[in-house]
């Protein structure tokens, strides 16, 4: 159960991200938050596992509130967080197997991760992972061999190698065409099914968010307007969320894909702080 | 046709960006004839200059291969200086780099700490370097090891650094947020990336280090260079022409594994 109360970010160029977004996420249910490019989505979604350090308000999961843990037992509470990301962000130069692997890379000794000696109960899961995502085989080619949509599905199998409490997905088909799209979210829906956990997926294709979701949350200018099952996301829901901007059901929201801060958050904080 | 504008001349440059250009040919000039001047250069040895090499050249001539055989444990040893330097330098140079870069550093203080041990290690000179060494270790290879060692961790150091602070953060991002160690995200997220370049400049810098301990010996840093600067002082320059060949085969053979091996990392 994910429970994050009055969460707040303001970066330090002052734009104001997330203006106090209140919202509880559990059992198996797959939340899709869409929103105008901008809106703060990945700056909310980002915050859960701060990557992104939220300015003010907690973040709870299952009653560990991750907002006020030190650099080690955040490391240690984001095992349980699974993360897919809109570029994939898999290691371009390592196989698919070293990738999936990374998923349990906080349950394994520094020696044991030099040497790539992973458990054998690690291992079959793997290999299940990757016959579930449908990379059966490819176990030992370089990521820098695959396709889109097959590095989408590496990152799926990271983050669910790691038997997280919740799935959080950031974007995941906005590098990939319509048809893969729609079979990367059916394997999100699938997970949360199979593997009984909750799934939090930002998005801007509507038409995806109302296929494929139980539940919808609309963001807009970081505030939450909405919270509903795709038949309550009317048209007047959607005017409110896109502020009565024309959007498009099929690919991009109408607006201007201005350069807003949701992808421009490398924060140049260093590596090893947290 | 829109607007004012002369559509039947055009300047690259205005006279204001030409006059600049103009004066700093000229600047260039000046400072070329004061040097000249400062250095008090002469061409009185240019006329005699053709017979001198004639000269050399002869007395070079043929070169004495039978001195060969007496080569080969100094030149083993020249590579071996340059293998053993390298392999430490970047041993040392690796979390140099870690410091130098600004992504990963850890904070202002260890930053300037790596720009500092970079600028220190690339402007001296080995041969400078080994003089010093030299005193501390005695004359030998030790000290050519060490000479070489310290001049090449800056070089790798700081264009190790440069990659680093070139690599997809997102990658590292990733590795971060399934729960990874620092040490882990090291060895999968950042090492990675910068392995072409680690493989590349060890194998570049192994390649100028060989060249650059071939003159070593001139200061009593061990390999070739004790017994070439032996043979011009004793003027037995048969014995120089052979030993020069030997240094070239050598060069020669260390460029082309080089090449060789950074074609093969990707």
């Amino acid at each position: 159960m994910l429970e994050v109360e009055n969460l707040r970010k303001v970066y330090d160029t002052g734009d104001e991200a997330l203006t106090g977004v209140s919202v509880d996420i559990g059992g198996r249910e797959v939340v899709a938050m869409i929103g105008p490019s901008g809106a703060g989505k990945s700056t909310f979604v980002r915050c859960i596992n701060r990557l992104t350090e939220p300015t003010d308000g907690t973040v709870s999961l299952d009653s560990e509130e991750l907002t006020g843990l030190d650099d080690e037992e955040l490391r240690v509470e984001r095992r349980n967080i699974g993360m897919v990301f809109q570029e994939y962000n898999l290691v371009e130069r390592l196989t698919v197997m070293e990738n999936v692997m990374q998923g349990r890379l906080g349950y394994l000794s520094n020696w044991a991760a030099l040497r790539r000696n992973f458990p054998p109960e690690d291992i079959e899961r793997a290999y299940e992972l990757l016959d579930l995502v449908g990379l059966d085989g490819m176990e030992d080619k370089r990521v820098d061999e695959l396709s889109g949509g097959q590095r989408q599905r590496v990152g799926i199998a990271r983050a669910v190698i790691q038997e997280p409490k919740i799935l959080l997905a950031d974007e995941p088909t906005s590098s990939l065409d319509p048809e893969t799209s729609s079979v990367v979210m059916e394997l999100l829906t699938h997970i949360a099914d199979d593997r009984d956990v909750p799934v939090l997926i930002n998005i801007h294709e509507v038409g995806l968010a109302e296929r494929y979701a139980d539940r919808i949350l609309g963001l807009t200018a970081g505030e939450l307007v909405f919270d509903g099952t795709p038949t309550e996301l009317t048209d007047e829901a959607k005017d409110v969320i896109y502020r009565g901007e024309t959007f498009d059901d099929t690919s991009h929201s109408g607006v201007d894909e201005a350069p807003d801060q949701e992808t421009a958050v490398p924060e140049t904080a260093p590596l090893l702080e947290d | 046709m829109a607007g004012a504008v002369d559509t039947s001349s055009w300047e690259r440059y205005d006279g204001r960006s030409r006059a600049w250009r103009i004066g700093l040919i000229a600047l260039s000039v000046v400072i070329v004839v004061v040097s000249w001047w400062w250095l008090d250069i002469t061409l009185k040895y240019a006329a005699t200059a053709p017979d001198r090499l004639a000269d050399l050249l002869f007395r070079m001539y043929p070169p004495d291969i039978g001195y060969l055989p007496q080569v080969v444990a100094p030149l083993l040893e020249t590579v071996q200086i340059a293998v053993v330097g390298t392999l430490g330098a970047v041993i040392v140079a690796a979390p140099v780099a870690y410091i130098t870069a600004e992504n990963t550093t850890p904070n202002r203080g260890t930053y300037l700490l790596g720009k500092l041990i970079v600028t220190v290690s690339r402007s001296v000179h080995t041969i400078v370097w080994a003089l010093l060494f030299v005193v501390m270790f005695g004359p030998g290879a030790v000290a050519g090891t060490v000479a070489t060692a310290v001049r090449s961790v800056g070089f790798v150091g700081k264009l190790l650094g440069e990659e680093i602070e070139e690599i997809d953060f997102g990658q590292v991002e990733a590795v971060r947020a399934t729960g990874a160690t620092p040490f882990q995200l090291l060895v999968y997220g950042i090492i990675p990336q910068i392995k072409p370049a680690l493989i590349g400049v060890s194998v570049y810098r192994w390649d100028i280090n060989v060249r650059a301990a071939t003159i070593l010996g001139f200061v009593g840093a061990g390999g070739i260079g004790v017994k070439l600067f032996e043979a011009i002082d004793s003027f037995a320059w048969r014995t120089v022409s052979a030993m020069l060949l030997a240094v070239l085969g050598i060069v020669l053979v260390s460029e082309v594994v080089s090449a060789y091996t950074r074609r093969l990392v990707r």
